[in-house]
C-alpha cells in the first residue's frame, strides 16, 4: 500500500450535525466513523466527495456526512453513482447501502456496476437482514433464520456477493468489519486509491433484529495476507471462505478509467448532415 | 392536372429493396425543392418479411399521413395484403405491379383502384445486374415528373461506395424504368415546387436528439426500446464529440437513475424510452420531482398497454406522463406539434427542466419519431445555462430547498465549496434534512407546485390558429392531420379554431380559456381509447363549454378525412 498522505483534514470535518436515526450499537456507526477517517486521510475536502445511497437504515448515512450526497430510491444507489461519476470524474464518488438494497432490489445494478468498472467505491453494510422494515430476510440471510415472514426459515441459499463481484468484473474486493473502524478506514482509503469499481462488503451488525450478530467480533479474523490478482484463484478462495475473513481479497487491473473527452466538434458541424 | 401532394406506397418482400428506393425518392424530391414524409412499414418479423415505404411528397410542408395513397407500387406481392389497412386506396388510386409476380391481393383490389401491369423484373433483366426495384424507382419518378438528373445524382451518391459496376447497373435500370410507357402518363405529376428555401431531411427522433443537444444536454443514459432506440444510437457517437457522455444502462431503472446522478453533478441530463420503460422509471421520476432535479425524459410512444404494438404509434401514455408516480408530484409534460417542432420543443424542455429544477417529459410517438421529413432549415441557437446556480457561499449558510417566492432555490453542484446538500426523496426541510413535520411537508409541496404554476411560459404553450366557434384541441401527432382537415374545411367556407397544445403540464388554464373565448363547441382529437387529453381538460375545468372527445386507439395514424366529415357537420349545426 502507498503511504497515506499526511492528514491535513480531521475526521470531524466530514461529519454533519444531523443526528443518526440508528439504534444505539448499530454497526453502521462504525462505517460512518471509518468513512470520515478515511476521507480525512485521503485529503480531499468534503465538497469534492459525494456519498450516495438507496433506502434502508444503512442508506441514511450520506446525511450524516458533510460531503455532497444523495439518498435516493431503494436499490438504485449504483446507477446514480455511475451517472454522477461519469458526468463528473473529478468528484470522489462513494456509494453506500444495505444488503437488501444492494443485493436484492438493486442486485442487477450490482452485477452491472462490477462489469462497468467505473472508478468509484461501493460499501455494503451487510447485516443479513432488512433492518428498516423491521426484520425480514435478505439475500445474505442464513436459510434457517426464523422470522415473522419466514417462520420456518427461507431455506434459500445465501448469496455470496464477493464471489459474484469477482466473477462480474469488480476491480477491488475487500471485506471489513464495523468493530474495527480503523481497519475499515484503511480498506476505504485503498479502495479510493485503486482504479475502477471497488467493492467493500462490511459486516455491520443489526443489534436490534439480529442481536446474535454482536458475536461477530469473535468470529472475524484476518483474511488473505496479500490480495490476489487472478480472478479464478480469488473466486476459489472466496467460495470456500467462511464469510468472516477481513482484508483485501482481490485487486485487478491498474488502468485508469477514461477521462471525459474534450469537445472536438460544434453543433453546426454535426447538424450539417441534415441539410439538403 | 398537376397536384400539390402525391402519396406513394412502395411495397415488396424483405430484400426487394423498397426502403432503399423510398429514401432515394424522398431525397431526390427534396433536392428538387419538394417537401415530404417517409415512413417505413414492416411485418412482425425481426428481419426480412414484407416491407413498405410510405411516401407523401408535396409542394408545401407535409405534416400528415394521406387520406389515401395515389399509387401502390409493388415489386412483388409477398405478404403485402397485411398492409391493406395501412395503405388505404380508393377508386382513383393506381396499383402498379409486375404481372410475373402474380396478382395483387384482393383486399387491395377491392378499393376499385386501377391496376397497371408493368414488367419490372423483365425490364430489369435487360440490364446487366439490373434490379427490379430500380426499374420501379424509374417508373415512379416518371409518374411524378421528377427531374431525372437529380434522381440519378441521389442514386449515385447513395450507392457510390458499392462501385462503378453497380452504379452503372442502377442507372441503366432506372432509365429502363423511365422508358416504360405509362398507360396514363403524367397522371400523378407534381406541380412545380415553390422557390426552395434551405431545408433539412430529418426524423423526429433525430430532431429530438438535436434539440436536446442544443438545449445543453451533455449526459444521456438509455436502454434499448423500439421506437426510441434511434435517439440514443444517434447520440452515441455525437455526445463524446461534444465533451459529453452516453451510457447504455442495464435497464430503465438504471437509465433514469444515471441521468439523475449526472444532473446532480451539474450536467444537464436526459433519458429516452418508450411506454414500458417509462413505466419502470416512475419511481425515480418521483424522486427527481421531490429532490428537485432537472431531468429530461423523452417518451417515444407506441401502442400499449404492456408490450402493446412496439412498432406502431399511439398517444396513450399521456396519463402516465401527467400522473405517473405516487404522491402529489407536479412535473412538466410537453409534446411537439410536428416533426419539425420536435427539435424546438425538446430544446425548450431542457431549458424549462433546468430552470424549474424538475423533470420534463417529452411525448413524441412512433409516427413522429421514425418518420423522415423534409422541413425548413430550423433557426438554431445554443440555449444559455438556465439552472439557477448559487454563487460563492459562506460556511453553513446554504439551504438547498430555501422557500422562495418563485419556488426556485439556487442549486450547487459537487465541487462548490460550502454548497453541500443531500438530495433526498424523503420529505425534507429547507436544508434538505429529512423531516416528517406537517409544516415542512406543506411548505415543500407548495414550493414545488408554485414554481410550475407561477412560471411565465409565454406564448409557446400552444399553437392557436383560426377563429371559428367550433374549436379543435389536439396534441402531438394529431396536430398535422387536424391542420390539414381544418384547411380543407376553411377552403370550403367553414370557420374553425385549432388549439395545438405543446405544454400539457402544467396546463395553462387561463391562456387556454382565453384562446377558447367565444367558442360554442370544443372537440379534443387524439389517438388513444379513453380520450386521455379530453378527460384531463374536463378535470381541470379550464374549458368554458362541455369537452367532447374524438378519440380512437392506434395503431393506424389519424388521417384528415376521419375529421372532415365530423367537423363539417358540427360547423353547420
Ligand atoms: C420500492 C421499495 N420497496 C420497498 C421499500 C421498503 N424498504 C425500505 S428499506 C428496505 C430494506 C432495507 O434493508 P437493507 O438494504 O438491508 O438495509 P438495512 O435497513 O438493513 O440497513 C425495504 C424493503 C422501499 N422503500 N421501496
Ligand atoms: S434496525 Fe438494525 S440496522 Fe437498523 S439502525 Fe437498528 S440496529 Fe441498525
Amino acid at each position: 500500500m502507498n503511504a497515506p498522505t499526511l492528514p491535513k483534514l480531521d475526521p470531524k470535518d466530514f461529519k454533519s450535525d444531523v443526528k443518526p436515526i440508528w439504534c444505539p450499537g448499530c454497526g453502521d456507526f462504525g462505517v460512518l466513523a471509518a468513512l470520515t477517517r478515511a476521507s480525512a486521510q485521503v485529503g480531499r475536502p468534503p465538497e469534492e466527495i459525494a456519498v450516495v445511497s438507496g433506502i434502508g437504515c444503512s442508506s441514511r448515512l450520506p446525511a450524516y456526512t458533510s460531503a455532497y450526497g444523495f439518498h435516493g430510491v431503494h436499490g438504485r444507489a449504483l446507477p446514480f453513482a455511475i451517472g454522477l461519476k461519469s458526468a463528473r470524474p473529478d468528484i470522489e464518488v462513494i456509494a453506500v447501502g444495505g444488503d437488501g438494497d444492494g443485493y436484492s432490489i438493486g442486485g442487477n445494478h450490482f452485477l452491472h456496476a462490477c462489469r462497468r468498472n467505473v472508478d468509484l467505491v461501493y460499501i455494503v453494510m451487510d447485516n443479513h437482514v432488512y433492518g428498516m422494515t423491521k426484520g425480514q430476510p435478505s439475500p445474505t440471510t442464513e436459510p434457517d433464520w426464523i422470522c415473522n415472514i419466514a417462520p420456518a426459515g427461507t431455506g434459500l441459499h445465501p448469496l455470496n456477493p464477493m464471489t459474484l463481484a469477482v466473477a462480474a468484473g469488480a476491480n477491488f474486493i475487500a471485506r471489513g468489519f464495523t468493530g474495527d473502524p480503523n481497519g475499515l478506514a484503511r480498506l476505504i482509503v485503498e479502495a479510493i486509491a485503486w482504479p475502477g469499481f471497488a467493492f467493500i462488503e462490511v459486516l455491520s451488525p443489526c443489534v436490534t433484529f439480529r442481536p446474535e450478530q454482536k458475536d461477530w467480533k469473535h468470529a472475524v479474523h484476518a483474511g488473505p495476507a496479500e490480495p490476489l490478482s487472478d480472478r479464478a484463484r480469488a473466486a476459489a478462495v472466496l467460495l470456500s471462505d467462511d464469510g468472516f475473513g477481513t482484508g483485501i481479497f482481490f485487486k485487478g487491473e491498474r488502468s485508469r478509467a477514461h477521462p471525459l473527452p474534450a469537445a472536438s466538434r460544434t453543433m453546426d458541424d454535426i447538424e450539417r448532415r441534415f441539410a439538403l | 392536372m398537376s397536384r400539390s401532394t402525391v402519396a406513394i406506397a412502395l411495397a415488396g418482400s424483405g430484400g426487394a429493396g423498397v426502403m432503399t428506393i423510398g429514401s432515394m425518392l424522398l431525397e431526390a424530391a427534396a433536392r428538387s425543392g419538394y417537401y415530404g414524409l417517409f415512413s417505413r412499414l414492416s411485418g412482425p418479423q425481426v428481419r426480412g418479411g414484407e416491407a413498405a415505404a410510405l411516401l407523401r411528397i408535396g409542394t408545401v410542408a407535409v405534416e400528415s399521413q394521406p387520406d389515401y395513397y395515389d399509387a401502390l407500387v409493388a415489386i412483388d406481392w409477398g405478404h403485402v395484403e397485411r398492409f391493406a389497412t395501412e395503405i388505404p386506396l380508393q377508386a382513383t388510386s393506381l396499383i402498379v405491379g409486375d404481372p410475373r409476380m402474380g396478382e395483387p391481393p384482393e383486399a387491395m383490389l377491392a378499393s376499385g383502384a386501377t391496376l397497371w401491369k408493368l414488367p419490372f423484373s423483365e425490364q430489369a433483366a435487360t440490364v446487366r445486374g439490373g434490379r427490379p426495384n430500380m426499374v420501379a424507382l424509374g417508373v415512379v419518378s416518371a409518374l411524378l415528373g421528377l427531374d431525372p438528373d437529380e434522381l440519378e445524382r441521389v442514386v449515385v451518391a447513395k450507392i457510390g461506395a458499392k462501385g462503378e459496376a453497380i452504379i452503372e447497373a442502377s442507372r441503366a435500370a432506372l432509365r429502363a424504368g423511365r422508358s416504360l410507357p405509362l398507360p396514363d402518363g403524367g397522371a400523378l405529376a407534381l406541380a412545380s415546387p415553390a422557390d426552395p428555401k434551405p431545408r433539412w431531411l430529418i426524423s423526429g427522433n433525430e430532431a429530438a436528439a438535436v434539440g436536446a443537444l442544443r438545449g445543453g444536454i451533455r449526459f444521456v443514459a438509455g436502454y434499448p426500446i423500439t421506437p426510441a432506440t434511434e435517439v440514443v444510437e444517434w447520440l452515441a457517437p455525437v455526445l463524446p464529440e461534444l465533451g459529453g457522455t452516453l451510457l447504455q444502462a442495464e435497464d430503465e431503472l438504471a437509465a433514469v437513475g444515471m441521468a439523475v446522478g449526472a444532473s446532480y453533478g451539474g450536467v444537464p441530463a436526459m433519458t429516452v424510452t418508450s411506454g414500458p420503460g417509462l413505466s419502470l422509471m416512475v419511481e425515480t421520476l418521483g424522486l427527481a420531482i421531490a429532490a428537485e432535479m432537472p431531468l429530461v425524459l423523452i417518451d417515444v410512444m407506441r401502442g400499449g398497454p404492456s408490450t402493446g404494438i412496439p412498432t406502431k404509434s399511439e398517444q396513450s401514455d399521456l396519463n402516465l406522463a401527467i400522473y405517473g408516480t405516487h404522491g402529489d408530484a407536479p412535473r412538466l409534460v410537453l409534446a411537439p406539434v410536428s416533426i419539425a417542432d420536435t427539435l424546438a420543443t425538446t430544446q425548450w424542455s431542457v431549458e424549462l427542466a433546468e430552470a424549474l429544477q424538475v423533470p420534463a417529459i417529452v411525448l413524441s410517438d412512433q409516427g413522429m419519431g421514425q418518420t423522415r421529413s423534409v422541413i425548413d432549415a430550423p433557426a438554431l441557437h445554443d440555449s444559455p445555462d438556465s439552472r439557477l446556480r448559487a454563487g460563492p457561499l459562506e460556511p453553513d449558510s446554504y439551504r438547498r430547498y430555501a422557500i422562495t417566492d418563485s419556488g426556485i432555490s439556487p442549486m450547487t453542484a459537487p465541487g462548490d465549496a460550502h454548497g453541500q446538500w443531500i438530495g433526498d426523496g424523503l420529505t425534507h426541510n429547507e436544508r434538505g434534512t429529512p423531516s416528517s413535520a406537517a409544516k415542512d411537508h406543506h411548505a415543500q409541496l407548495a414550493k414545488r407546485l408554485r414554481k410550475l404554476e407561477s412560471h411565465d411560459f409565454g406564448a409557446r404553450w400552444a399553437e392557436v390558429e383560426g377563429d371559428g366557434e367550433v374549436a379543435v384541441i389536439t396534441w402531438g401527432s394529431t396536430v398535422g392531420p387536424t391542420r390539414e382537415a381544418i384547411a380543407r374545411l376553411v377552403a370550403s367556407g367553414h370557420r374553425l379554431r385549432h388549439v395545438a397544445i405543446r405544454l400539457l403540464a402544467p396546463l395553462q388554464r387561463e391562456a387556454l380559456a382565453a384562446a377558447l373565448r367565444g367558442v360554442r363547441r370544443v372537440i379534443v382529437v387524439e389517438v388513444n381509447q379513453a380520450g386521455q387529453l379530453a378527460q384531463y381538460l374536463r378535470a381541470t375545468g379550464a374549458i368554458p363549454v362541455p369537452v367532447e372527445s374524438h378519440a380512437r386507439p392506434g395503431p393506424l395514424p389519424l388521417r384528415p378525412r376521419e375529421l372532415v366529415e365530423t367537423l363539417s357537420r358540427w360547423c353547420s349545426q
